[in-house]
């Protein structure tokens, strides 16, 4: 005999401004098995919770409906309150009252008898809920870092430094990523190269680190605390064991003019590189579509002169497994391509660069010394001009989202030139200053007032190449409301920030979910803003939104700490809603064996006291099982059930909503 | 393409003659057939929508009827403002599904759609498609030409496919006739439009600064789809280089006329001669 | 409580045109957390839907769906995640592939296309929820009540 307790919370005025909370109390009270039914102002309040707890001791509770807001708000803490008095948690379910009621609909009517429907189908649903041991599963106390940029590098050492293993896996030649390619860094314009080649050194030389490069996530499987992470090591053709980094190889390589992707194209490099002199490992390896001996089959002049035989042009990918108990991803964000402005030329006017080309025009260590000369013909641009939100916010292009970081990198570079270029005159064409931060408003006025930058609030409609080779800029200025022509030397966009081309596809073999635009999804946004859905993957750094590297840094953190706190016990409690196989009435068809995205199903065979196999049977394991229950729906024997969504908990919820209808 | 709609519209009566002589012309050569639309009336132009938006289209709207009444389905309206006008009526009718009854009560006719309307950037683009390179005997081998499009044959988000930033439909037709195309930067900004007469003196300015860039880059002609705009760089070139803005010797050639003449047709009978701007030396570039 | 709308209206012949009960089974991980965004995003649409959570459109047997036939649904609606996004990897590829048959073995009996419904509803789309409720109580308003054909429900 089931006694239900229904507990109806107002949520202050949220719930009960459109459901009569009062009628619904009333109405549970006399549903079948309810034995108690209370509203209250705040149920997930400490009172709140009390209330719970007293009625399930005084009234001898066996299961609890809470009616409130979503389960992925309150699931939890009600259920942990549940426990505390002494009711097993997994008897309590919630109604969602609020985001699927209160929130969606506004006749008071209506949404009163919906919100009693739902009460009504989760008293049915809680009068056959069984109580549920938490199963309790190992933690590999190990964690993949996927990415080398500042994120990853910043929630490595944090890791690594709390006494953890890490393996940290970079798709490129080197760590680093987009920092290492800056010159300064706003809003202190200290040097980029200068902060952030002593953490690079730290990862390489950290004990509690295995550093990955040229390398990257081929395939994921496993869950929280159990990852099998399979991880392409790409064909290098150089052994780092025994490369020392000489560079004799890279002085020698005839491929030489390869547009350099850390340069941003202003550079060129060879086919054998190391993407940038402070490149860590500081060790070289070959581009393969570029090569001459990998294309054509003969040169090698690299092999030649190294004095380690250190090359192998017969290396190939190879895999490596790895056993991980978390996961962070730092993949990361690229700038998008704006060749699909026609207005500003296409892609093709040479002296028309992105926001990272003009870092490493600005860098001491770049490819003119830190000296601002324009690509074309490497002259010193007199006039030049920053044009903001080139792809952010525009709809049009596809990208509604402020990209963030543009209004105080543009500011840094019209400042950098204004150092650099005295004679010189920076044009800002911006639609809003976003300059939110700690120094960062005083930082953009520096730029106008201190450094002479001329801010001017409007659009451009067009780029071109006049025969003279100056470019004209013409927009409007839109404070001023007049037209504006300016004869620039050089310009510069600050592209908006998308997600990795292929971030879709490494969400996709982590299961993680991504927004509309490719950036990865945070499991809440306020509340869980460094985890994901996925539980033992979390977030850190540029692949979840726009950031700049201070938010960056704070996120890689907040991950570590998360990855430190898993990583704390040896054993962890996983909810226990996992297929349950009747061995009585399976005739092991091998349905669901076949089904199960997880293999978490297997043959199990009975077998009598001889020893002599008398049936085979499906078995679940519960560490693999994930709970999907999609082997319910294959049963061709009904022989398999998914605890807290049993068959006959579904059916009862679908008849309670019968029996009002009719 | 056998039989095609035509659609002249007044232009192609009047100062835009040689588009009508060399649209005719180049369908001939092609093997294919021009029908007139009987009755058919004035498109609304630029005048008819600055007054009345109903005007606008019902204008546009009778000419479509008739067509879809005479059996056409595919209609060539070579002006580039006729065009804009009749297929912005298709993409309005589309886009709400209660326009066709009104203007069935303004008309009379019945018409909701149905009649394919093409530019004449378009129509070089699918005669190719059916092999008109093949009819270009005398290409104009290595004529350096500045392709102009002006704001009706690149803007128009559901008229013209085109990017409106970055035209480039008229170019395979263009090197199909063997020309060279330089690059430069002009190819969508305004000639001046409707003010041709006016506002004779914007219309000066910018087809002026249309004129410099165009031989800045190197351009022995430019061509261009649109009557409005043949107009303001050919005939107020005059203006233009008795403004002292300008040599004035730099022939503007529609794309119609450009293929014919690649496909060998005898330049007077398609208007060259014309042309307030001397083009007939350009038919000597014409080699077989 | 006066349901001046709810189910008997149309047996009845009471006032008031039919408003149908539509029961949408959906996944924990897309769908359900795109209908809270709805509710979060105070969005508004049709309060007919009665929602049943499963963990993933993989669990849905199509016995659930003739079940909430013959409790009395007009309308059911399966939603998941969107292809390549199922939190269990491939739940919604064998929920699609189960409703390409399934959906036809319904019309067979004699159950109109327009009251079975299947969707991807990510986590990220609200709006497309709220979009998608109304559009099938719309179509479910359309078919009309399903007790005077669903042989569960006929009474002699």
């Amino acid at each position: 005999m089931s006694r239900v307790g229904v507990f109806i919370c107002h949520c202050g005025e949220n719930i009960a401004r459109t459901v009569d909370v009062v009628a619904v109390a009333a109405a549970a009270a006399r549903m079948p098995g309810v034995v108690h039914s209370v509203e209250y102002k705040y149920m997930c309040s400490d009172p709140g919770q009390q209330l719970v707890k007293n009625a399930i001791a005084e009234h001898k509770l066996t299961g609890v409906v809470v009616a409130a807001c979503s389960p992925r708000m309150h699931e939890s803490t009600f259920r942990r309150a549940a426990a505390e008095a002494g009711l097993n948690p997994y008897l309590l379910e919630m109604s969602n009252v609020r985001e699927h009621c209160s929130w969606v609909h506004e006749d008071k009517a209506l949404a009163t008898e919906k919100a009693v429907d739902l009460v009504r189908v989760m008293v049915e649903k809680v009068r056959r809920n069984r109580a549920l041991k938490p199963i309790s599963i190992s933690v590999e106390p190990t964690a993949l870092v996927v990415g080398g940029g500042i994120a990853g590098i910043q929630a490595a050492l944090d890791i690594a430094n709390g006494g953890k293993k890490v393996i940290l896996v970079e798709r490129e030649l080197s760590i680093g990523g987009h920092m290492a390619r800056l010159s300064e860094t706003f809003p202190t314009l200290d040097c980029s190269q200068c902060i952030m080649t002593p953490r690079m050194v730290e990862v390489a030389s950290h004990p509690n680190i295995t550093l990955m490069t040229w390398s990257e996530v081929e395939s994921v499987s496993g869950f929280l605390g159990n990852f099998d992470v399979t991880i392409r090591r790409k064909a290098r053709y150089v052994d780092l064991a025994k490369c020392t980094g000489c560079g004799e190889c890279w002085n020698k390589c005839p491929a030489k003019k390869i547009p350099s992707e850390f340069d941003a194209g202003i550079g060129n490099r060879t086919a054998i590189y190391v993407p940038s002199p402070q490149a860590v490992p500081n060790k070289p390896g070959i581009d393969a579509k570029n090569c001459i001996m990998l294309t054509k089959g003969k040169c090698g002049a690299c092999a030649k002169v190294c004095p380690r035989q250190a090359i192998d042009f017969k290396d190939v990918d190879k895999f490596e497994t790895v056993k991980v108990g978390a996961i962070v991803l730092a993949t990361g964000f690229e700038l998008w391509d704006h060749s699909a402005y026609g207005e500003y030329g296409a892609g093709r006017l040479k002296d028309v660069i992105d926001g990272f080309a003009f870092e490493r025009l600005a860098s001491a260590s770049g490819p003119t010394s830190g000296q601002i000369l324009r690509p074309s013909d490497h002259t010193e641009p007199k006039t030049v001009v920053f044009i903001q939100c080139c792809g952010s916010r525009d709809t049009k292009m596809g990208m509604p989202y402020c990209s963030k970081i543009c209004c105080m990198y543009t500011a840094k570079h019209a400042m950098l030139y204004a150092h650099k270029v005295h004679d010189g005159q920076a044009v800002v064409f911006y639609m809003d200053i976003r300059a939110a931060g700690k120094g960062y408003d005083e930082f953009v006025r520096r730029a106008i007032e201190a450094d002479g930058a001329r801010y001017v609030r409007g659009r451009i409609s067009r780029v071109y190449r006049r025969a003279d080779g100056k470019l004209i800029v013409r927009g409007a200025d839109t404070l001023a409301g007049t037209p504006v022509t300016i004869e620039a030397d050089m310009v510069v966009l600050a592209d908006a920030v998308v997600a990795r081309k292929d971030s879709r596809a490494l969400a996709q073999k982590l299961g993680v979910s991504y927004d509309a635009y490719g950036f990865f999804s945070e499991a809440h946004p306020k509340l869980r803003p460094v985890e994901t859905a996925v539980a033992g993957v979390y977030l850190a750094g540029a692949c979840q939104a726009p950031k700049d590297i201070p938010d960056a840094v704070s996120q890689a953190s907040a991950s570590a700490s998360k990855v430190l706190a898993l990583f704390s016990k040896p054993k962890l409690d996983r909810e226990p809603i996992i297929a349950r196989v009747n061995r009585n009435n399976c005739d092991h068809c091998r349905a669901c064996i076949n089904t199960c995205p997880y293999k978490a199903i297997s043959d199990l065979e009975i077998k009598d006291r001889n020893g002599k196999v008398v049936r085979v049977v499906a078995d679940v394991n519960e560490g693999l099982c994930q709970g999907c229950g999609t082997c319910v729906a294959v049963c061709r024997s009904r022989s398999i059930d998914l605890d807290g969504f049993t068959d006959e908990q579904v059916f009862a919820e679908l008849a309670a909503l019968e029996s009002q209808t009719k | 393409m056998t039989v095609l709609g035509y659609y002249p519209g007044c232009s192609l009566h009047g100062g835009g003659r040689e588009l009508d002589l060399s649209v005719r012309e180049l369908v001939r050569l092609a093997g294919a057939q021009l029908r007139e639309i009987a009755d058919w009336n004035c498109c609304g132009a630029t005048s008819a929508h600055c007054m009345n938006h109903d005007l606008a289209v019902a204008l546009p709207f009778r000419v479509l009827a008739l067509a879809k009444e005479q059996g056409l389905t595919r209609v060539l309206a070579p002006c580039a403002a006729c065009f804009s006008r009749l297929k912005g009526t298709n993409v309005r009718l589309a886009n709400d599904p209660a326009l066709a009854t009104k203007m069935k009560d303004i008309t009379g006719h019945d018409y909701a759609g149905g009649v394919e309307v093409i530019s004449c950037v378009e129509l070089a683009n699918l005669l190719l498609a059916e092999g008109l390179a093949g009819k270009f005997t005398a290409p104009l081998k290595d004529l350096k030409v500045a392709p102009y499009y002006g704001c009706l044959l690149s803007r128009g988000q559901d008229i013209v496919t085109d990017d409106a930033e970055n035209p480039v439909a008229m170019e395979p037709a263009i090197q199909a006739a063997g020309c060279q195309i330089v690059p430069w930067n002009l190819a969508n900004e305004c000639c001046g439009g409707g003010f041709s007469m006016s506002l004779k003196d914007a219309v000066v300015d910018l087809s002026a600064a249309i004129l410099d860039e165009a031989r800045a880059a190197g351009a022995e002609a430019i061509v261009t789809g649109c009557p409005m705009c043949h107009s303001n760089l050919d005939m107020r070139q005059l203006a233009i280089r008795d403004a002292g803005r300008s040599a004035g010797d730099l022939p503007v050639l529609y794309l119609s006329e450009l293929l014919c003449l690649a496909a060998g047709a005898d330049p007077k009978a398609i208007g060259l001669d014309a042309h307030f701007i001397d083009a007939m030396p350009l038919a000597a570039r014409s080699q077989p | 409580m006066t349901d001046t709308h709810t189910k008997p209206a149309s047996s009845q012949g009471t006032q008031g045109p039919f408003e149908p009960t539509l029961v949408a089974f959906v996944c924990n991980w897309c769908t359900y957390a795109g209908a809270d965004l709805a509710g979060t995003s105070r969005l508004k649409y049709a309060a007919n839907i009665r929602i049943i959570k499963l963990p993933c459109t993989g669990r849905i047997d199509p016995l659930l769906v003739l079940k909430a036939f013959e409790s009395g649904a007009d309308g059911v609606l399966v939603s998941g995640c969107h292809p390549g996004d199922c939190h269990y990897t491939s739940g919604n590829f064998h929920a699609r592939r189960r409703w390409a048959i399934f959906h036809r073995l319904l019309e067979l009996t004699g159950i109109d296309s327009s009251r079975l419904h299947f969707s991807w509803v990510s986590a990220a789309e609200g709006q497309k929820f709220a979009d998608l409720v109304n559009d099938v109580v719309a179509k479910v308003r359309q078919a009309g009540p399903f007790d005077a054909v669903n042989p569960a429900r006929r009474r002699s």
